[in-house]
């Protein structure tokens, strides 16, 4: 099943600066995988240690919103859109001292 | 108790009296209000213009940082002359100018978990125009313990959210977001960038929710002088998330639900007290964690200098060449680090550098996720360093 996502740009940079991208999959939780599979350099980002889809990222299919974990195994039609809302913050870059580096 | 209009404020605000929806009772209501505004940055001084302009009667100002001459290409209240100054006094002054009717209380203070709580119980409406997900955790905590409702706008390049959390009456913050992302895995706008403009329209749409809260009386403290009629307040924007695309000139509207889970507003609440926002944002590293190593400019130009086989990787985005280049750097932009890693050469050392000394630390951190075997430097305050320490005909951005 042909399932679109869309991409938010602070997660653009990592899917070579595509907004839309087109993945094969029968679920909201396989199409997200999928997508990962596609950029390896994304699934940092979506997923964390465990494999689990991070907490600020958002899912919604429509203007519903998809609870997680249960709602991963939603079905999904063809040609239907999955939406990726990440949490962002604006302007302040990190200080340094907080990325622990080496001294 | 309420305080009347006078006649000059009749005459000032004559195109809100004119609307059923505001009318005089919605205007008394503007004027008796106390609005907090978290941040005089991009949102702030769209949020602190046109809420002065509509009469709110009380605005309190937040901020700890100086005017910087990279904030007025989207900082609208701050002026050239106000480079250097607190940014709480150069808008305080400009809030003045723009309606000496109003009072403006300025608090020239980071807020955190020990002041929060004490600032904002003196306001009903709080809009927070943060830029950082420390403040937004607070700030959504201390609404929700508060009973206040918080406007709620966040923007990063062309991308603008807004919302209004009342978890009184809907979702909060924490419902939609539970966790912040860890420190660094998206990008902030001093890295990535941000229209100018698009703060300009989020902050006016949190300008609008906060005006139509005060004036449908969902704030604490609205009651009306006997004889006035309610106002219509509209529709807010609680329970939804308004998604802007500027470069589409796309709106999106989302539904949002309160999550029962939620450890703050939900059935079984953890949170019932101001937390540690830094260590909750995953600020405060675990020792354990093996530190990226670091060079600085200084370091690297006199290892260049002597001649060291070094490969030096720009992991900036292509465009941002155009700015600076960095002589004899291989280009790797991040979002292309781990599937472009055979073109590195583990036995050569290797310094990554990008415009802050940031993203090229999560290029190391990918490529150790991803098993590189080389020696890895990353170049500390990035590009922006060698500007300034070892070429300095070069720009800083």
């Amino acid at each position: 099943m042909a399932i679109t996502l869309l991409i938010p740009t602070a997660l653009r940079s990592f899917t070579d600066r595509q907004s839309e991208v087109e993945v094969a999959a029968a679920t909201v939780g396989d199409a997200v995988k999928a997508l990962g599979a596609k950029y390896p350099d994304l699934n940092a980002h979506l997923f964390d240690d465990h494999g689990e889809l991070r907490s600020f990222i958002n899912l919604f299919v429509g203007d519903r919103k998809i609870e997680k974990p249960d709602g991963l195994t939603q079905p999904l039609a063809d040609g239907e859109t999955v939406m990726l809302v990440p949490a962002i913050a604006g302007g302040k870059p990190i200080n340094n001292s907080q990325l622990k580096i080496n001294n | 108790m309420f305080t009347a209009l006078t006649n000059p404020e009749i005459a000032r605000y004559s195109r809100h009296l004119l609307l059923p929806e505001i009318g005089v009772a919605g205007q008394l209501r503007l004027k008796n209000a106390r609005v907090l505004i978290v941040g005089t940055g991009g949102l702030g001084a769209p949020l602190a213009l046109y809420l002065a302009a509509a009469g709110v009667g009380t605005l309190g100002l937040v901020d700890f940082d100086f005017v910087e001459e990279s904030n007025l290409q989207r900082q609208i209240i701050h002026s050239v002359r106000d480079v250097g100054r607190p940014k709480v006094a150069s808008a305080s002054d400009r809030i003045k100018a723009i309606n000496p009717h109003i009072k403006v209380i300025t608090h020239d203070t980071t807020l955190t978990g020990k002041n929060a709580l004490e600032i904002l119980r003196d306001y009903e409406v709080v809009a927070d125009g943060t830029d950082n997900f420390q403040t937004r955790y607070l700030v959504n905590d201390a609404c929700a313990m508060l009973g206040i409702p918080n406007v709620y706008g966040s923007i990063f390049q062309f991308e603008g959210q807004s919302s209004v959390f009342y978890a009184k009456e809907g979702p909060c913050y924490r419902c939609l977001f539970p966790e912040p992302p860890p420190p660094g895995l998206v990008p902030s706008c001093a890295e990535g960038g941000v229209l100018g403009v698009l703060p300009g329209i989020i902050g006016t749409i949190q300008a609008t929710e906060v005006i139509k809260l005060i004036v449908g009386g969902k704030t604490p403290h609205a009651a009306l002088p006997v004889g006035e009629t309610e106002p219509d307040g509209g529709k807010p924007l609680i329970g939804r998330l308004l998604l802007f695309d500027a470069w589409r000139m796309q709106f999106r509207e989302l539904k949002l639900t309160k999550d029962p889970r939620c450890p703050l507003c939900g059935e079984n609440r953890t949170i019932t007290g101001l937390i540690d926002y830094e260590q909750f944002c995953g600020l405060k590293k675990p020792e354990t964690e093996k530190p990226v190593a670091k060079i600085t400019a200084t370091e690297l130009k006199a290892r260049l200098d002597r001649g060291d086989p070094l490969q030096i990787i720009d992991t900036r985005e292509p465009h941002e060449r155009a700015i600076v280049k960095f002589p004899t750097a291989k280009i790797i932009p991040l979002g292309q680090m781990t599937r472009r890693m055979n073109e590195l050469d583990p036995a050569i050392d290797a310094v990554f550098i990008c415009k802050i000394g940031q993203r090229s630390i999560f290029a190391i951190r990918a490529l150790e996720r991803a098993h590189y075997a080389g020696k890895m430097f990353n170049l500390q305050d990035g590009i922006n360093a060698w500007a300034r320490e070892v070429d300095k005909s070069l720009p800083t951005y």
